[in-house]
């Protein structure tokens, strides 16, 4: 059997180069001296310095969680420089004063920052390692009273905004990855919709990491006023490494009331070669706060790292809050991902959609794990959960863990589930009407994944079809 | 012209031996019916001939329109113009049928280097084609052989050969299962399809199917061989007698051979 599918080529990491630019790296380890170096360096406010060293004290209370469905080895915090800057002579003005190997370095990613991303009505602001370079589009957003820059300067330009909502979400309590991004996140996207106002363009942001053994922690908040409407995509590369690096982002979206925040995520980091050496570890606390009328919606498309765990989760607070998960994660070779999410209803007449395709391939292990929650005084509360698995191969794994907790009798929570194989005999009927074996899996799966894919704005549902495609490769067989 | 030639054909499946020296010539413009008690090897003989990877061909060669058959992969003999109609078609869910049949229609074109068609076009060409099998357009936006009945999981196949337009129909007991009007639209798509330039081989248990599809040839398997051979009219025989009868005939007749072998059509 597996002689038929063996003519396919496994594509190499295409992304695995590393950009020579001189980095400003403070030297590995953690402690409360790095956390008010990384706080000057990017010259925060006090309470920001304050803030950090909070997070960093309660994390030291911490203990890193191990009841995952996954493995790995024990991460050495003391390991890793926590904070990366590319060397620039002087601050930048203009895109025309951006070091032009930084932005060939966007360009090999695929970021073109000039034109062709300006015609294409997609702003970008790219994140080099821990400094965020370059914005574009500021001016045409501004003129919508919208704000979409980097956490740093928007701590430098709307500290009062950041102040309000940082940690509203997902405090810095939260959990141990939380607490270690809130001690020395490095930056990420701040986005701010003013009342009423439809963001006419989505929104877009690429980073990756560089420096040899650097965490990147990520810190993105986005705020969409009463009445406003964003759509967000977060799309990723990173290149090859030999030691794993930790990504341990957090993500908070604050929908106030008659709001809408769509997140889309596109993933792609470095999953390992093929034994499982030198993957990202993706750590990442994704959680949006809906309040009355309104809505927030994630979509992921997870086909990299080594290791995945997440659960985009959404707290629906205000009555007539919607919450929606719509996702498809990859596990192929020894990738793990235990991932899902979390729908707390709280106000009344709540509803939430979870809809999670997990395909799992050579020796990868896939875990659902979900929570359903609906406390006493959510009253009319729906959701509706399907959970379905795929299974390419006889090496793989995929598990569901579902959590349902309903303290409110007028409650409907609905889940199914589903688990199937790629069958050979789906192969060879689509091979005997033409297509190839690669093109054939690249079929039957996003059939499987077509629900997810029509959530993702158009441009990444193409990129994410592809992404699919090469992860699959050579799995078949 | 001698579109299909098979001489000595062995093949086996889960380490059993099933065929065990099949030789069959069909040329263009022929129709051949495969008859033969279950376990003879009638199924194994149509998916051995498209390529199906489970099994195994264990000796002899097949000449299909000058090529060697089993030097070329499934896809690449669907490319060429061989359409296997199978006896349980699969589901594909969340693939549309247009979606999939568009895409397999462009493969064929591509394959013998001609521009592939755009949804639009083929919109309207699927509009021309479905009237072949008598199905409703709505089928189309639904996912290949979800939710269908047996009966169109079959009629399914005829379309898809109709869009397809093979060199080399096999048709793998297409009529298990169907109720006699569901048979009628089948019957009548192939018998549409017909032409000159192409052959079909179709694999049956009864002779009832044969009444509408008319063949030129009846072979009779038994045992992983053919052990006779000879026109439609041998159906009616079999259909009077049973297999068994047959078997008893192992040897072919004069007259069968020669027509088969000279490639007279009726």
């Amino acid at each position: 059997m597996s002689s038929s599918i063996d003519a396919v080529i496994a594509k190499e990491y295409q992304h695995g180069f590393v950009t020579d630019i001189a980095a400003d790296t403070i030297a590995p380890g953690l402690s409360e001296d790095v956390v008010r170096l990384i706080s000057s360096k990017k010259g925060e406010p006090s309470w920001m310095t304050d803030w950090r060293l909070k997070a960093y004290r309660r994390w030291q209370t911490m203990h890193e969680p191990h009841w995952p469905n996954v493995r790995y080895a024990p991460i050495d915090y003391q390991a890793t420089s926590y904070y990366s800057s590319p060397v620039t002579k002087k601050p930048l003005g203009s895109l025309d004063e951006v070091d032009p190997t930084l932005l060939e370095t966007y360009k090999k990613l695929g970021i073109p920052l000039y034109e062709q991303k300006m015609l294409a009505g997609v702003a970008v602001d790219a994140i080099f390692d821990s400094v965020s370079v370059g914005t574009t589009m500021k001016a045409e957003l501004a003129s919508h009273g919208i704000i979409f820059c980097s956490f740093g300067e928007a701590l430098r330009e709307h500290p009062e905004l950041i102040r309000k909502y940082l940690g509203t979400v997902v405090p810095y309590s939260d959990n141990f990855f939380a607490a270690l991004n809130s001690a020395v996140f490095s930056d990420g996207s701040f986005v701010y919709v003013p009342k009423g106002v439809r963001c006419p363009v989505e929104l877009s942001t690429y980073f990756r990491i560089n420096a040899a053994d650097t965490g990147q922690f990520e810190r993105t908040l986005i705020v969409a006023d009463e009445g406003s409407y964003v759509s967000y995509l977060e799309g990723c590369t990173a290149p090859k490494r030999s030691t794993n690096q930790l990504h341990a982002a957090v993500v908070e979206l604050v929908a106030l009331p008659g709001a809408t925040i769509k997140y889309s995520t596109v993933q792609n980091w470095y999953a390992g070669d093929k034994e499982g050496v030198g993957g990202i570890y993706n750590f990442v606390t994704k959680r949006g706060k809906a309040f009355e009328n309104s809505k927030i919606s994630w979509t992921q498309v997870e086909t990299g790292s080594a290791i995945t765990w997440k659960y985009p989760s959404v707290i629906l607070q205000g009555d007539n809050a919607v919450g929606e998960f719509y996702s498809v994660a990859v596990v192929n070779n020894k990738q793990q991902a235990d991932t899902g999410t979390k729908m707390i209803h709280i106000g009344r007449n709540t509803r939430s959609t979870i809809v999670s395709k997990g395909i799992s391939a050579g020796e990868g292990n896939n875990s659902y794990r979900g929570k359903v929650q609906v406390l006493p005084k959510a009253e009319n509360a729906r959701n509706y959960t399907q959970c379905d698995s795929m299974l390419v191969g006889n090496r793989c794994g995929a598990h569901t863990f579902p959590y349902v907790e309903v303290a409110n009798k007028s409650a409907i929570v609905e889940h199914e589930a589903s688990t199937s194989k790629i069958g050979e005999d789906q192969i060879f009927y689509l091979k005997q009407r033409g297509m190839s074996g690669e093109q054939a899996v690249s079929m039957i799966v996003s059939g499987f994944c077509k629900e997810v894919f029509k959530e993702l704005p158009m441009e990444f549902a193409l990129e994410a079809q592809q992404l699919l495609g090469i992860t699959l490769e050579g799995s078949v067989g | 012209m001698s579109l299909l030639e098979v001489r000595g054909l062995r093949a086996t499946v889960a380490d059993k031996e099933i065929l065990k020296g099949i030789d069959l010539t069909v040329n263009t413009g022929e129709i051949h019916a495969v008859m033969g008690p279950n376990g003879s090897g009638k199924s194994t003989l149509a998916q051995v001939l498209a390529g199906n990877p489970a099994y195994e061909v264990t000796g002899g060669t097949a000449t299909y329109d000058g090529k060697d058959l089993f030097a070329l992969q499934p896809e690449q003999r669907a490319q060429q113009g061989i359409f296997l109609a199978f006896q349980y078609p699969v589901e594909i869910a969340g693939v549309s049928n247009a979606y999939f049949l568009r895409t397999a229609y462009n493969e064929v074109r591509k394959a013998h280097g001609e521009e592939e068609v755009d949804p639009l076009e083929f919109a309207d060409l699927m509009e021309e084609r479905l009237k072949v099998v008598d199905m409703d357009p709505a089928m189309l936006t639904r996912s290949v052989n979800a939710g269908f009945s047996g009966g169109e999981k079959k009629r399914n196949e005829i379309l898809q050969m109709a869009v397809l337009r093979p060199k080399l129909a096999i048709l793998d007991e297409t009529d298990s299962g169907l109720d006699i009007d569901a048979l009628r639209i089948v019957a009548n798509g192939v018998n549409s399809l017909r032409s000159k330039d192409n052959a079909t081989i179709v694999v049956t248990h009864y002779q009832r199917l044969l009444n509408h599809i008319v063949p030129d040839f009846v072979h009779v398997l038994s045992g992983g061989k053919i052990i006779r051979s000879g026109g439609k009219e041998l159906a009616l025989e079999l259909e009077a007698k049973g297999y068994t009868d047959s078997a008893s005939h192992s040897a072919r007749s004069e007259e069968s051979v020669a027509r088969s072998r000279t490639g007279a059509t009726r």
